[in-house]
């Protein structure tokens, strides 16, 4: 009994126990729900999942049921970006108790009893539960807000630290974690306020089935922004986890700071602005999307810099060559694979959303809307795994991954889904190669290349999963040394437990009163 | 720079194009009889009816008649002929072209003009076309008489029906005339399987030559019949239609403002099954021509 009560605790109170219990939840309903679309369809999948399961697929729910999945998978990305940031951000031990443990009980209220009411017949009790969660997941986000507040004086960085900060020593880190926390409370309200209004939960679409609609309605202006935004401030907040991880600091970090700040800033009123001034609105988002991205372009040299200079220190080289720099920038696929799958964004989903922004009307448009809607669900598909692989590359280095076992992950993680994504991109951008009736060869072999590559990502996630599934049932396994650095341990004074904080800001320079 | 891209990519498309054995649209067909008639029509009474996914009870007022299949190569290559001799259409470089009046323009963005003048009907000698012109006379690609016509596009379905005093059906015909007075999500019923329709992987027989997406089916196929061993669902809508989900998208009328583009319904051989539900839409421009799209027309009472 003691043991599992250890192994709970470990679970909802370390920052890597609740990572990885939601990484496990979403690879779990990844798993199922994967089989109900695509070519799982075709070989028959399908079927059998719905049979095994009981599913009711009602053909006049599908858009809601659609929903509901997106909702479910993103309050939990949004609650493991949590836990990274209430674990890396300083703040009090009490806050970080309480925001993971409201986004935890939200995530999972949200995720089970949504996709409990979506799949197994309409009980509106479990709605009402999914509801609370998504509420909790929202009050999480005040409370959050709250902990970063970044003008506490027991927050600011010395005047000489070499993260970016003010004057006056403002951490500008913290403020950027700050906007990107606001930002998103104000982009949820921006869709379940008007989502609960206008819709009352009855009218479902999705989006990608509106956009030729000439005139659209506030709901449906509302809802595109909401959907657009939300993705976009979970890979903000990405962003700046995955700095911290890689130490980012110096003049890059500052000057991307600044960037991110003013970047969320300006793409988050952008979108807020939709449903008032819709054509202007776009220009506001073009305008902030460039700091943004170019705040992850400094990041991505830095990080890449510094894998070059430390691993050629490792190897007492003080200038390297060519072929030397590279094996040092690829002796770590996971530090690599971040910056790289950021890099490979923009081949597959900024670049083609650039393209399509710029040949809306003499190339996309002329295609079918269903044509259109393959490229848009492509793009949006695309990013959101590029964020999952980035989350899981991160994960992996904090779960201790290392070695041999280290570079496989992160290779065949990189590998795969990048082909898979340059896979989908061809795919969906087959209307300017090839014509309808010669494009079966082409979908074939892009269908296939994509199943395979997902499914080579979905096997070292698996592995990785079983490692820590067994690793559970070792009485000093991993998951003990993780437990005990959380301070959950017997062993450990409850005044350690509160230091947490005060390591953490001494770990960049600043001070704790 | 540009062309060492497009290089680059036109050799990774060939690559990728010569991993397959399928055919390309244009392999010898398989001939079936399905016993459906398609100069019937079907009566569809005035009444209200559920529209849209959303199930919004709507009103059509007044009775009209549909066609019980969508338009097949031979009636649509009868009326190229009879068109041809009587100059309602005419040939230039492009193909076939007919006179259009015209759209109301509103200078909404994204909206194109569509002007009075001639405009495509069906591009011809293109791969996966089924009707021929020899100079002087057209025919249908032996095998296809009875399988829906396609890649028409919306200017050459409106000048057929327009032709015989027909006209398209706008969007809330087309989908009473699928969905009855009921909530049903396919023409059909509640269910799909694949033998129901011919739709992407539905393991049609003509998915054995040319892959998932496979090639239309003769109309009605789908009418609960054995076809060459082949079992088929009666797929008939509540008022004895065929084909109103998969096999081709289908043209209707509807032309909103602010917008050029047209409509269709169906879903087709294309698609996965859940564009066959009977709200589903899709749009493109009148121009566009597809081996995926045909169209049948109505009558008013």
């Amino acid at each position: 009994m003691h043991a599992l009560s250890r192994r709970i605790s470990y679970f909802l109170q370390s920052t890597k126990g609740l990572a990885l219990l939601a990484i496990a939840m979403i690879s779990i309903v990844t798993a199922i729900w994967g089989t109900l679309s695509g070519p799982m369809v075709e070989w028959g999948v399908k079927d059998i999942t719905v049979r095994l399961l009981g599913l009711d697929l009602d053909p006049s729910d599908r858009e809601g049921r659609i929903v509901m999945l997106y909702h479910s998978i993103a309050m939990a990305i949004v609650a493991i970006e949590v836990y990274f940031i209430t674990d890396i951000i300083p703040m009090k031990k009490h806050e970080q108790n309480t925001i993971n443990a409201t986004v935890t009980a939200g995530y999972l209220l949200s995720m089970i009893f949504g996709l409990v009411f979506a799949y197994f017949g309409h009980n509106y009790v479990f709605h009402g539960l999914f509801l609370v969660g998504q509420t909790l997941v929202f009050f999480t986000g005040v409370l959050l807000a709250a902990a970063l507040w970044p003008w506490k004086k027991e927050y600011r960085l010395p005047l000489d630290s070499p993260y970016a900060h003010t004057k006056k020593g403002l951490d500008l880190e913290r403020t950027a974690y700050f906007v990107m926390a606001v930002a998103t409370l104000g982009s949820a309200m921006f869709g379940a306020v008007t989502g609960s209004y206008w819709g009352n939960g009855q009218e479902t679409f999705l989006a990608e089935d509106l956009i030729r609609e000439p005139i659209k309605t506030a709901l449906q202006l509302a809802i595109i922004g909401h959907l657009h935004i939300m993705l976009t401030l979970i890979a903000v907040a990405l962003t700046l986890i995955v700095g911290r991880w890689q130490d980012f600091k110096g003049k890059l970090h500052k000057a991307a700071m600044i960037l991110m700040i003013l970047g969320t800033i300006v793409i988050t009123l952008g979108v807020w602005s939709v449903v008032p001034y819709e054509a202007q609105a776009h220009t506001i988002i073009y305008v902030g999307s460039v700091p943004v991205m170019f705040s992850a372009l400094l990041f991505v040299i830095f990080s890449w810099d510094k894998l070059i200079r430390t691993g050629l220190t490792e190897r007492n080289i003080t200038k390297g060559n060519f072929i030397q720099k590279m094996q040092a920038l690829l002796r770590d696929p996971l530090r690599f694979g971040v910056g790289w799958q950021m890099v490979f964004m923009n081949f597959t989903v900024s670049g083609v959303g650039l393209f399509m922004a710029a040949k809306l009307d003499e190339v996309i448009r002329v295609w079918s809307h269903r044509e259109e809607r393959i490229t848009l669900t492509g793009h949006w598909h695309i990013l959101s795994a590029i964020v999952a692989t980035i989350i899981l590359m991160y994960f992996a280095d904090l779960a201790g991954l290392k070695g041999k076992a280290r570079r496989w992950f992160g290779w065949i993680l990189i590998i795969g889904s990048d082909i898979a994504f340059a896979s989908v991109t061809v795919f969906s951008l087959k209307r300017l190669f090839i014509t309808e009736a010669a494009q079966q060869p082409l979908v074939d072999m892009t269908m296939l290349l994509t199943d395979l590559g997902l499914g080579a990502v979905l096997v070292v996630l698996a592995a990785f999963m079983l490692w820590r599934l067994f690793d559970l049932f070792l009485k000093n396994g991993r998951w003990s040394q993780e437990y005990t650095e959380a301070g959950l341990g017997e062993d450990v004074e409850l005044i350690e437990a509160q230091a947490l904080p005060a390591q953490a800001m001494e770990n960049k320079g600043g001070q704790v009163k | 720079m540009m062309k060492k891209t497009i290089l680059i990519l036109a050799m990774f498309m060939l690559i990728l194009t010569a991993c397959s054995s399928y055919e390309t649209a244009d392999a010898e067909v398989t001939v079936y009889d399905t016993g459906v008639n398609p100069d019937d029509w079907a009566l569809i009474p005035a009444g209200e009816f559920f529209m849209g996914l959303n199930a919004h009870e709507t009103m059509l007022d007044y009775d009209y008649e549909i066609m019980v299949t969508t338009v097949t190569n031979a009636q649509f290559t009868a009326y190229f002929n009879d068109a041809l001799t009587d100059g309602a259409i005419e040939m230039d470089d492009s193909g076939v072209v007919v006179y259009y009046a015209g759209d109301e323009f509103h200078a909404h963005k994204h909206e194109e003009r569509i002007d009075a003048g001639n405009w495509p009907v069906y591009p011809l000698d293109a791969l996966g076309y089924r009707i021929e012109f020899d100079g002087n006379y057209f025919s249908t690609v032996a095998g296809y008489e009875n399988h829906p016509v396609t890649s028409v596009t919306w200017f050459g379905a409106n000048a057929y029906c327009e032709y015989y005093d027909f006209r398209l059906p706008t969007e809330a015909e087309w989908e009473k005339a699928a969905r009855g007075v009921d909530q049903r999500a396919y023409a059909w019923g509640d269910e799909i399987e694949t033998n129901y329709a011919n739709y992407y992987a539905s393991h049609d027989p003509s998915e054995a030559v040319y892959g998932r997406q496979g090639d239309t089916t003769p109309v009605g196929f789908y009418n609960g019949e054995t076809h060459a061993g082949y079992e088929t669902f009666n797929a008939v809508s509540p008022y004895g239609l065929y084909d109103m989900g998969g096999n081709v998208w289908q043209w209707t009328d509807s032309v909103y403002k602010g917008e050029h583009y047209r409509y269709l319904r169906g879903g087709s051989k294309g698609t996965y099954e859940y564009n066959l539900r009977v709200w589903t839409r899709n749009s493109v421009t009148p121009t566009h021509s597809s081996i995926s799209v045909g169209f049948r027309c109505v009558r008013d009472q």
